[in-house]
């Protein structure tokens, strides 16, 4: 049996690499994004594992790897510190770092380098060893800095900023002046290599000081080494009796899991991401399979009927075609592997270019990939042939003597029956969600539409019949005696075309899903905007993170600017949860409406005011007292003053700004809120803000109409990423209608040969399969619009408090619509181009 | 003899030559065939198995190219037609009746009758429609699909088919070889029916020497050459005919055999 299965094999080559592609390209996708991101892992634990020293000191409650966006403390060791630590027998050496975040480096023409992505790191340059003892950073043209003024560059930045050593650099500070011209005097690179992307400035010690403590004397953490024999442990411990109160001394360990951790998190965030789209991919390749297999089975029943009457067992025909899908499985997996293996190394060239380098060697398939990919590809295939291979031991043996080969096709009444069934099931589910059910009411959503999504998949041969005998209907009525026979097609087997509809379906499905669900976020936006942002302009950085206060100070000056809010959000611990909380100035309730439920907004000294939300999750009541935590371990008691009813522009927790400075944090801004003096000219105040701004690229100035514009831009663009990624998994639906076509061309030769010999011409035989194509696609297109904008629509409702209002992007639909008829008649070309060659006297012979 | 030379030519075919394969392997299905089928008459093309019957009618019905030779159909040569045209005169001026697999399961029996007008986007003359359908005996049957139907009124239908278009002439490839014998009764009949009643022109390619008299005339192959013809034959002159050609044929076979 064996031998004879693999024969099978190489005879229908060609019609089994359709199929296979499917899988490689659902394996290439999964084993990607594995190596991927198990490379861009491997590179941060170089460059953690590389820059880490033995032992750490700093301010309590300061988490390594943070980007700063949550508040910097500004406590602050002092070189007798560094001193003392330096004269334990323990210790080797003791160096005073000073770094802090927020600096920017701008490009000889101004732009800036590095971008919204990876960090700019700015710190002193000291050769600290790392924990095995090498250096940290190595040289790689020109000197280090040594006087205020200097700096060095990694050789990146320095290309991407079109700088030569020996040029006046400009950066841009988060405290004091501003705008600082330094020069560049040599670039340096990490010895370990890889860089993720991060932008090095490099100064020496008193540079440093002078641009993040004022020039004081001082450092904010000190990297030790130990002495020779000395473990991480005794050093931390010896370090830890000489420190002044609010600081700690920690392990390399300890700073290496922090990081990792911290990292860890981001990544995951990232490859599940990208693995849920390979799993969907891998997904629709299952649909392919089941179908491929199942046609396949229909062809050869009289075959396997020849070896049932020669007395092969059920289970003999039955396992060998489960051992064709799993050759195919294997040669098509090891395939996408390879294939997924070159992908990553592409995947990595084009994050490469927009500066998060990963290095070509850790980009290694790993046993642990290969296995999940293999498991995942061959299972995959195996299983999708599962109900083909049983009805293929099905076929009875006098099916052998029969004429017409064609098994009869169960009845599709019971698949109705169940189907609706469980579509009900869903619809409970979604109801319950949204009328109140415990728990999060878009997770009730998500599962009935998941549940929905596969059921209608499976279903589809049943629902899809009104749909296609409207293409039917409107084939004939535009294209004559071809449109009407592509649409007798398409209907003929309704389990075949609903199976490749279903690879489409799934989707369109989530193609329109997202599509609703961010034009109801662009307008819930517009909502937000124009109801609750009621200042004029707004001051933000594109990513969100803070920016220096001198610029709010600057663009306050500006004519016709009339009262300015500034606000800061530091992530900390309110009664031991982590929050971010913000601080506000005492003009922000001047600028914004804050709707109380109870007590008053304006607030000031130890005071807070929490969001209804906040209230009722956490158990606050108006007077409460309420102990905060801040980066750097000050721990500041505030009492709850009022409470808000909260809306998308107000913090849960809010406090008074100059808060922030008794809890020892570096003062940034998050936002800042602009209004118009009275009687000033909005369009001449905006032009005059915007020219001010243009010297600083980290941070843009919006009036409502750009803000709205500005976050409707971000949304689209992660819209247009998720379409980019889901646009494989219309590409394997795609070779799945190629496919079945394929097959049912050289099913139906004679029926061609026939038709041809009466008298229809090779382009109307095109029109006639573009046609079946077409019906196959729309069907697809119809089930998975409606079934996507429904779910959207619920899970709408479901994430209502986030998102206000519904958006159905009829345009955007209709796309998708005519993207499915344009997919229809690509899918149509090769199998209809192959029937249209056919020579009309062979086909009439053909068995 | 003298009135059928009179008659009009439907189709003819001068030294027509069909060869498969080259140097030692080849075959030559055709060798040098011409004649004349008129219009109007019910043409019978025999011969045994290899004699070259099928490929000629091929090459007469535009489906297959000959090697060399002329074939003329209604007045235009064939050999100057391109594909598009060539579609377009089997779907204007010829009929096809098959041996099996005639109809597109799809399509109901009007559908499948009417076919050959809606591909060329025509309209169907209502009262010659009604007038086929009534003659091939389908009234009932003309909502239902083929794999409704049994054989014979499968086989009636693409009759039916062949005749609506009003072609020149309508080609049967061995047209009741898998009915029994009274269906195939009725569809020969039918056939004879329209060539008396319509003057329809019909050439049928069988080995069966009762449906052969059904025919006007019956042209015998052997070896792809005319090697005889019988006008209005009964079936024992035809059955005749046929022994003495299979004799030859041995005959033939057994001298190549002693030669070699």
């Amino acid at each position: 049996m064996i031998r004879l299965t693999l024969r099978n094999l190489v005879a229908r080559k060609v019609r089994l690499l359709m199929s296979a592609l499917a899988v490689v390209l659902g394996v290439a996708f999964l084993s990607g994004v594995l190596v991927f991101s198990n490379g861009l892992q491997a590179t941060f634990d170089q460059i953690i594992k590389g820059t880490t020293p033995s032992g750490l000191v700093r301010a309590e409650g300061s988490a390594s790897f943070s980007a700063g966006e949550g508040g910097v403390s500004t406590a602050t060791l002092s070189p007798q510190v560094a001193a003392d630590l330096e004269a334990l027998p323990e210790v080797a050496r003791a160096d005073g770092n000073v770094d802090g975040f927020g600096m920017h480096l701008l490009a000889k023409d101004g732009s800036l380098v590095g971008g919204g992505g990876p960090p700019t790191l700015a710190f002193n340059y000291v050769d600290t060893p790392n924990l095995a003892g090498e250096q940290i950073l190595e040289l790689s043209e020109g000197r280090w800095p040594t006087e205020p003024g200097e700096i060095a560059l990694d050789g990146r930045a320095a290309d991407n900023g079109d700088y030569q050593v020996g040029d006046q650099v400009r950066l841009i500070a988060p405290y004091g002046e501003l705008e600082r011209d330094v020069t560049l005097v040599g670039t340096a690179d990490f010895a370990a290599g890889g860089m993720a992307g991060a932008v090095l400035i490099m100064f020496d010690t008193a540079g440093a000081q002078e641009i993040f403590l004022d020039g004081a004397d001082a450092y904010t953490s000190i990297s030790l080494t130990g002495a020779d024999g000395v473990s991480q442990t005794e050093l931390a411990e010896a370090a830890a009796a000489v420190l002044p109160d609010g600081f700690e001394a920690v392990t390399a360990d300890v700073v290496i899991e922090e990081s990792e951790d911290a990292i860890g998190a981001f990544l995951g965030v990232i490859s599940t991401f990208l693995l849920v789209f390979a799993v969907i991919a891998v997904v629709v390749g299952g649909f392919i399979i089941v179908n491929t297999f199942a046609i396949l089975v229909a062809q050869r029943s009289r075959e396997l009927a020849l070896l049932r009457a020669l007395g092969a067992s059920r289970r003999q025909v039955s396992r060998s075609v489960l051992f064709e899908a799993l050759v195919m499985g294997v040669v098509a997996s090891s395939v996408g592997i390879l294939a997924g293996w070159a992908l990553a190394r592409g995947l990595a060239a084009l994050l490469g270019a927009f500066g998060l380098e990963v290095a070509g060697s850790r980009l290694t398939l790993d046993a642990g990939v290969v296995a999940v990919s293999y498991a995942v590809g061959v299972g995959v295939t195996v299983l999708a042939a599962w109900i083909p291979a049983r009805r293929a031991g099905r076929v009875a043996p006098v099916a052998a003597m029969r004429a017409d080969s064609v098994a009869a096709p169960g009845s599709l009444r019971r698949r109705a029956w169940i189907g609706a069934g469980v579509l009900l099931i869903g619809a409970g589910l979604a109801a319950a969600g949204l009328l109140g059910a415990p728990g999060p009411s878009a997770l009730w959503v998500g599962a009935a539409a998941l549940l929905w999504l596969l059921t209608v998949a499976v279903i589809s041969s049943v629902l899809g019949r009104p749909v296609l005998a409207a293409c039917r209907a409107l084939f004939s009525r535009t294209f004559g005696a071809p449109g009407r026979l592509a649409g007798e097609n398409a209907m003929r087997d309704p389990r075949r075309t609903g199976a490749t509809a279903s690879a489409l379906m799934i989707g369109l499905t989530l193609v329109s899903l997202i599509g609703v669900l961010a034009s109801s976020l662009n307008r819930s936006i517009d909502d937000l905007i124009d109801a609750d942002v009621t200042s004029d302009f707004i001051v933000q950085s594109a990513t969100y993170m803070p920016f220096p206060a001198a610029i709010g100070d600057r663009l306050e000056e500006v004519d016709g600017v009339g009262p300015v809010s500034r606000e800061q959000w530091v992530q900390a611990s309110v009664d031991g949860e982590s929050t971010f909380i913000a601080g506000y100035d005492a003009l922000f309730t001047e600028i914004y409406r804050v709707e109380m439920v109870s007590g008053e907004p304006a607030i000031s000294g130890h005071q807070a005011l929490i969001s209804d939300k906040t209230a009722e999750d956490r158990d606050f009541q108006l007077g409460d007292q309420v102990a905060l935590t801040f980066p750097g371990g000050t721990q500041i008691d505030v009492t709850v003053a009022g409470v808000m009813e909260a809306n998308n522009t107000l913090a849960d927790v809010a406090v008074p700004l100059d808060l922030f400075a008794e809890a020892g944090l570096a003062r940034q801004d998050n936002a800042v809120s602009i209004l118009l003096a009275d009687g000033a000219d909005p369009e001449a105040v905006y032009d005059a803000l915007k020219e001010a701004a243009l010297g600083w690229p980290m941070i843009g100035v919006f009036d409502m109409g750009d803000l709205g514009e500005q976050i409707r831009g971000q949304v689209n663009q992660l819209l247009f990423l998720i379409y980019g990624l889901l646009a494989l998994a219309i590409v394997i639906a795609v070779i799945g209608i190629v496919n079945t076509l394929g097959l049912s061309v050289i099913e139906r030769t004679r029926e061609i040969g026939l038709l041809r010999a009466i008298g229809m011409t090779r382009s109307q035989l095109r029109r006639m399969i573009t046609g079946e194509s077409v019906a196959v696609a729309v069907l697809g297109a119809v089930l998975g619009l409606g079934l996507g904008v429904l779910s959207g629509t619920l899970l709408q409702q479901a994430l209502s408090d986030d998102l206000t209002s519904l958006g159905v992007p009829v345009g955007q639909l209709a796309l998708f619509l005519a993207v499915a008829v344009v997919v229809g008649v690509l899918a149509a070309a090769l199998p209809a181009a192959r029937a249209a060659r056919l020579d009309v006297l062979e086909a009439i012979a053909t068995e | 003899m003298t009135t059928q030379t009179m008659a009009a030519s439907a189709a003819h075919t001068t030294d027509l030559r069909k060869t498969y394969g080259s140097g030692a392997a080849q075959v030559k299905a055709l060798d040098g065939v011409s004649l004349d089928l008129y219009a109007g008459q019910f043409t019978a093309i025999m011969g045994p198995s290899g004699s070259g019957k099928s490929t000629l009618m091929h090459c007469l019905a535009a489906l297959d190219t000959p090697t060399a030779g002329e074939v003329v159909v209604d007045g235009v040569a064939l050999a100057t037609l391109k594909d598009k045209a060539l579609t377009k005169l089997r779907r204007e001026r010829i009929g096809f009746v098959f041996q099996a697999f005639n109809l597109v399961p799809t399509l109901t029996a009007e559908e499948n009758i009417l076919l050959p007008l809606t591909l060329a986007g025509r309209k169907p003359d209502p009262d010659w429609f009604e007038l086929v359908v009534t003659t091939v005996g389908l009234g009932d049957r003309l909502g239902h699909r083929p794999s409704e139907m049994s054989g014979g009124q499968q086989q009636r239908v693409a009759c039916a088919r062949a005749l609506i278009s009003k072609p020149t002439i309508v080609f049967a490839d061995e047209p009741t070889g898998n009915l029994d014998t009274i269906s195939g009764g009725e569809v020969l009949g039918f056939l004879r029916r329209s060539v008396d009643e319509f003057d329809q022109t019909i050439v049928m390619v069988t080995h069966d020497a009762h449906a052969a008299s059904y025919c006007d005339r019956v042209i015998f192959l052997a070896d792809g050459r005319v090697v005889d013809e019988l006008d209005s034959p009964d079936r024992d002159q035809i059955l005749a005919h046929m022994t003495d050609l299979q004799e030859a044929a041995l005959r033939r076979a057994g001298q190549a055999g002693a030669l070699s």
